[in-house]
C-alpha cells in the first residue's frame, strides 16, 4: 500500500520531469518538416555544430588527461602536500564558470574563440573528472598491481595495462558530466566570445522572443545531449570494475617520486595557479580598483536575500520531490523504478536553457498566471537539479537498510516509530547533502534564471551578469566574491563525499 | 638441494620489526607452508620473496642468484616468481582467457593453445574462457589466478592465503588439487596461511612464524607431535601441558605413568599431550577401586560437546587436588553422558619440552 502510494508520487514527478522533452517533441511536430528543414539545415547551425563539437572533442580529453595525472600524483605517489593539492584540485568548482571567464578576459583581453573557450573550460570543469578518478584510484585493489608485476610487467606497463583500464568507468562518467556542462554553459562562452548552441539559443530568444528558431536550435541541442548520453552508454562497456573476490584490500603504498618530485609538484601548482590564482587575483584587483563604492549594499543586500530565498525554497522543494524516487530505487528496485529514474536523469542532463524555453512556452500557452513568477523559476530549478538531489538522497537512504527498520520493529517500535527513529535519522545526512548541493547549484545558476526570473528579481548571478555585460567589471566583483564564498562549502562537501565513498 | 635461500632477513615498518631476522631454505620441488597468527609477519615475508618490498637487511637467493641483498632488490617483474594472492586479484576488465594470457607475450607462438592448456591444467571448462571474473565462483577465480601464474612457468610459486575465501568443503578439495598440480609440474611452492590444519596437510615443510621470527621449522608431523615450546604446540592444535617427573623413560604426572618421546632425560619437565591421545572407557558400577593405578587414571565427564564425528569432552580428574581438567576428543559414536565416570588411558607418547 505504502509502496504503491510512493510509486504514484514518483511517477508524477517523472512525468513532470518529462515536460521539457515533451515540449521539444511537440514543437517539432507543430512546426512540421518544412519549417524544421529551413530552420535547421542552414550554414549557421552547421557552424554552431562544428564549434560545439570541437569544444567537446578537445576539452573532454584534455580534462581527462589532466585529471588522471593529478589524481595519480595526489593519491598514489609520495607528492609532498598531497592532501592540500587534492583539495586545491576540487576547489575550482567554487568559482562559477562565468566567473572563471570573467577573470581570464580581464586578465588577458586578447583571449577569445575556441582556444580561449577550451582553456577556461578545462580549468573550470576538470574537477568533475578529478573527483571520480581520484576516488577510484584510492579504492583500487593494490593486489592487482602486485600480481601484474609478478607476471613480468614493469611499472609503466602496469599503469597502462592494469590501472588505466580500471579508471574507464570514472573517466567515462566524469567525461559525460563535463560534456553536458560544456553543452549547457552560457555565460562562460559569451564572455570569451565563442558561439555555441546555448549562446545562440539565448541570442535568438532575446531577439525574437519565443520564436521557432530558438526552439529549433534547442531541439538540436537536445539531440546533441542525447548523442553524448548514448555515446557514453554505448562505449562504457558492461564490465563491473568492482573489486572481485572478498579478500581484504591491503593499504596501498605510495610510489616514491624520488628525483622527479620537484618536477611533479609543478603540475598541481600550475593548475592551482591558473584555476584558482587567476580568479582570486582578478577579483582582488577589481575589488581594490572599485574600492568602497562598488559595495552598494542597497542593491547587493536584496540580491543576496533573493538568491538565498530562491535557493533555499528551491533546494527544499527539489529534495522533497526527490524522496519518493530515491526511496523506490533503494527499497523497491525494479523495472518501473529504473524507467522513472532514467527519465529524471535524462531531463537533468538537459541544458538549463532548454528547460527554461520549455517552461516559458508552456506557461505562456496554458498557465499564464504563473508566467514570470517565482513558481516557474522554482519548477525549473527542481527539474534541473533533481538528479543531484537523487544521488545524495539515495546514498542517505542506503545508509538505512530495511533490516535495521525490521530490527526496530522486532524490538517493539510501530512502523512509523521505526521509520522515524531509524530510517530518517540515518538518512538525514544524505538529505542534508542533497539540500546543500541543490542550494549551491541554484545560487550560481545563470541561464534559466535570466530567462525565467520574475520582473524585478535580481540574483547574485544575474546581477553579476548585467554589470559585467556593461563592462562594469569592478561593480561585478562583489557579486562574484559572494558567489565564490557561498560555493566554497559545496566544494568541501564534494571533497568529503568523494573521500567517504572511498571508505576513508 | 635448496632452490630458495633466505638469509637473516629483516624488514622494519617505522620502528616495528615486521621481519626480525628470518633464515629459511626451501628445497627444489617441495611445498613449504609459512603459518602464523595475523600480524606475525608471514605475508610481509611473502611480499619480500615476490619482490613487492625490499628487505632492510639480509639476502634472498633463488637457485644461487641474488634476488635481494639488503635494500638492493630485483623488482617483482624481473623475478619470474609466480604469485597468487588471497582473493585471486583477477583483472576485472579482462576475460578469463585474457587474464590467463596476461603475462604471455601477444605474439607468443601457440598462445591460444597454451591458454587452453593452462585452463585444462586447473580443471576448468573451456566454456569459461570468455567469461568475466565476476561471473565465476570463488573457487573458479582462484583456479584462474593459479593458471595465470602458471603461464610464466615459474620455478617458485607463492600462494598468499589463496584458500581462505573459499567455504569449508571447497577449500579442502581446492587445496588438494592445487598441491597435486604443483607437485606434478615440479614447481616449488610456498604457502602462507593462518590455518594450521591447512599448513600441516599441504606442506612437506612447515615454518611457524611468530612476532616476525620463525619459531620452528620442520616436517608437519614433527612440528605437531614434537613442538619446541608450548606456544607452538598450542598454535598448531589443542595441547595439554602438564608438569611431570621423568625417570626410567617414563613420565609421572596427574595421569599416572605415561610413555614419553625422550627416554634419556630425567628430572622435572613439562610434557604435552594432544586431546586425541586420551582414550576414555566407561566405568560401570560403583566408585570402588578408582584410585590412580599404573598407567591409567579415572575422571568425571564435566561437559560434552557433540560435533558429529568427534565429541569434545571436558573431564575432571578424580582425586586431583589441582582440579585440572582435560580436553578429550572422543569418537562421536561414543559420547559418555555428563557426570559419567570414565577411565582415562593415554595412547602413544607424551612430548617432553626441552
Amino acid at each position: 500500500m505504502r509502496a504503491s502510494f510512493v510509486a504514484g508520487a514518483a511517477l508524477m514527478v517523472a512525468v513532470a520531469a518529462l515536460l521539457p522533452l515533451g515540449f521539444v517533441i511537440w514543437v517539432a511536430i507543430q512546426s512540421g518538416w518544412d519549417t524544421i528543414a529551413t530552420l535547421v539545415f542552414r550554414p549557421r547551425v552547421g557552424e554552431l555544430l562544428v564549434n560545439t563539437a570541437l569544444l567537446v572533442v578537445i576539452t573532454v580529453p584534455l580534462c581527462a588527461v589532466l585529471a588522471v595525472a593529478l589524481a595519480w600524483l595526489t593519491e598514489r605517489s609520495d607528492l609532498p602536500g598531497a592532501r592540500l593539492w587534492a583539495w586545491l584540485a576540487v576547489a575550482p568548482l567554487a568559482v562559477p564558470a562565468f566567473v572563471h571567464s570573467y577573470a581570464w578576459i580581464t586578465l588577458v583581453p586578447g583571449l577569445y574563440g575556441l582556444p580561449g573557450g577550451v582553456l577556461v573550460s578545462v580549468l573550470a570543469y576538470f574537477p568533475f573528472l578529478y573527483l571520480p578518478i581520484s576516488a577510484t584510484l584510492r579504492r583500487l585493489d593494490p593486489g592487482i598491481e602486485d600480481t601484474a608485476a609478478s607476471l613480468g610487467l614493469g611499472p609503466w606497463a602496469v599503469f597502462f595495462r592494469v590501472v588505466v583500464p580500471q579508471l574507464r568507468l570514472s573517466v567515462w562518467g566524469g567525461g559525460l558530466l563535463v560534456g553536458l556542462h560544456l553543452l549547457a554553459e552560457y555565460g562562460l562562452y559569451v564572455m570569451i566570445r565563442f558561439d555555441t548552441f546555448t549562446t545562440a539559443i539565448v541570442d535568438q530568444f532575446q531577439s525574437t522572443y519565443n520564436g521557432p528558431a530558438a526552439n529549433m536550435l534547442a531541439g538540436v541541442l537536445v539531440i546533441c545531449c542525447f548523442a553524448l548520453l548514448g555515446l557514453e552508454a554505448g562505449t562504457r562497456g558492461k564490465e563491473r570494475y568492482a573489486h572481485v573476490g572478498s579478500g581484504s584490500a591491503r593499504m596501498q603504498r605510495p610510489r616514491a617520486l624520488g628525483r622527479f618530485t620537484s618536477i611533479c609538484v609543478l603540475l598541481p601548482a600550475l593548475v592551482a595557479l591558473l584555476s584558482l590564482g587567476v580568479p582570486m587575483v582578478t577579483l582582488a584587483r577589481w575589488l581594490l580598483a572599485g574600492g568602497a563604492k562598488v559595495w552598494n549594499l542597497g542593491v547587493i543586500g536584496p540580491a543576496v536575500a533573493q538568491t538565498l530565498g530562491l535557493a533555499l525554497v528551491g533546494a527544499l522543494l527539489t529534495t522533497v520531490i526527490a524522496v519518493p524516487m530515491a526511496w523506490l530505487s533503494i527499497r523497491r528496485p525494479g523495472r518501473l523504478q529504473r524507467l522513472l529514474e532514467s527519465c529524471n536523469y535524462m531531463v537533468g542532463s538537459l541544458p538549463g536553457i532548454v528547460v527554461a524555453l520549455a517552461l516559458v512556452t508552456i506557461t505562456v500557452r496554458v498557465a499564464l498566471p504563473i508566467y514570470q513568477t517565482a513558481v516557474t523559476i522554482l519548477v525549473a530549478y527542481a527539474l534541473m537539479f533533481l538528479p543531484r538531489a537523487l544521488v545524495s538522497l539515495r546514498a542517505g537512504i542506503a545508509q538505512a537498510p530495511v533490516e535495521l527498520e525490521q530490527a526496530a520493529r522486532s524490538l517493539g517500535r510501530s512502523p512509523s516509530q521505526a521509520l522515524w527513529s531509524v530510517t530518517l535519522r540515518l538518512a538525514a545526512p544524505g538529505a542534508a547533502a542533497a539540500v546543500a548541493l541543490v542550494f549551491l547549484g541554484i545560487s550560481n545558476e545563470l541561464t534559466a534564471t535570466l530567462l525565467l526570473s520574475p520582473n524585478g528579481t535580481q540574483t547574485l548571478a544575474t546581477a553579476f551578469w548585467s554589470l559585467s555585460s556593461e563592462i562594469d567589471y569592478a561593480g561585478a566583483a562583489p557579486y562574484a566574491l559572494i558567489m565564490v564564498l557561498l560555493s566554497l562549502p559545496l566544494t568541501w562537501l564534494l571533497y568529503l563525499q568523494s573521500r567517504r565513498s572511498a571508505g576513508q | 638441494m635448496s632452490l630458495l635461500d633466505i638469509r637473516a632477513v629483516r624488514k622494519n615498518y617505522g620502528r616495528v620489526a615486521a621481519i626480525d631476522g628470518v633464515s629459511l631454505s626451501v628445497s627444489a620441488g617441495s611445498r613449504t607452508a609459512i603459518v602464523g597468527p595475523s600480524g606475525s609477519g608471514k605475508t610481509t615475508l611473502l611480499r619480500l620473496l615476490a619482490g613487492f618490498e625490499a628487505p632492510d637487511v639480509g639476502q634472498i637467493l633463488l637457485d644461487g642468484a641474488v634476488l635481494a641483498d639488503g635494500v638492493q632488490s630485483v623488482p617483482a617483474h624481473l623475478r619470474g616468481i609466480g604469485y597468487v594472492p588471497q582473493d585471486g586479484a583477477l583483472f576485472p576488465h579482462l576475460s578469463v582467457g585474457e587474464n590467463i594470457g596476461f603475462g604471455l607475450p601477444r605474439n607468443a607462438p601457440q598462445r591460444t593453445a597454451r591458454i587452453a592448456e593452462l585452463l585444462d591444467m586447473v580443471s576448468l571448462d573451456d566454456a569459461l574462457l570468455n567469461r568475466r571474473p565476476h561471473e565465476l565462483s570463488g573457487g573458479q577465480q582462484q583456479r584462474v589466478a593459479l593458471a595465470r601464474a602458471l603461464a610464466q612457468r615459474p620455478r617458485l610459486m607463492l600462494l598468499d592465503e589463496p584458500f581462505s575465501a573459499l567455504d569449508t568443503g571447497l577449500r579442502a578439495a581446492t587445496r588438494k588439487a592445487v598441491a597435486q598440480l604443483l607437485s606434478g609440474a615440479g614447481i616449488t611452492t610456498i604457502l602462507v596461511t593462518h590455518d594450521q590444519a591447512e599448513a600441516l596437510s599441504f606442506a612437506d615443510q612447515v615454518a611457524v612464524m611468530r612476532n616476525g621470527r620463525l619459531a620452528q621449522v620442520g616436517r608437519p608431523r614433527d612440528l605437531y607431535l614434537r613442538p619446541l615450546d608450548p606456544a607452538t604446540a598450542s598454535f598448531l592444535g589443542e595441547a595439554m601441558v602438564f608438569p611431570a617427573r621423568l625417570s626410567g623413560g617414563k613420565a609421572h604426572c596427574v595421569l599416572g605413568e605415561v610413555a614419553v618421546d625422550d627416554v634419556l632425560r630425567s628430572g622435572d619437565v613439562q610434557i604435552m599431550l594432544r586431546p586425541e591421545q586420551l582414550h576414555l572407557d566407561d566405568v560401570p558400577g560403583s566408585d570402588q577401586g578408582m584410585e590412580m593405578s599404573g598407567n591409567c587414571c579415572f575422571g568425571t565427564v564435566l561437559d560434552a560437546e557433540f560435533c558429529g564425528p568427534v565429541s569434545e569432552l571436558t573431564v575432571g580428574l578424580v582425586g586431583d587436588d589441582a582440579r585440572q581438567t582435560l580436553r578429550v576428543s572422543s569418537p562421536g559414536v561414543h559420547t559418555p553422558a555428563i557426570g559419567a565416570r570414565v577411565r582415562i588411558r593415554v595412547m602413544g607418547q607424551a612430548h617432553v619440552f626441552a
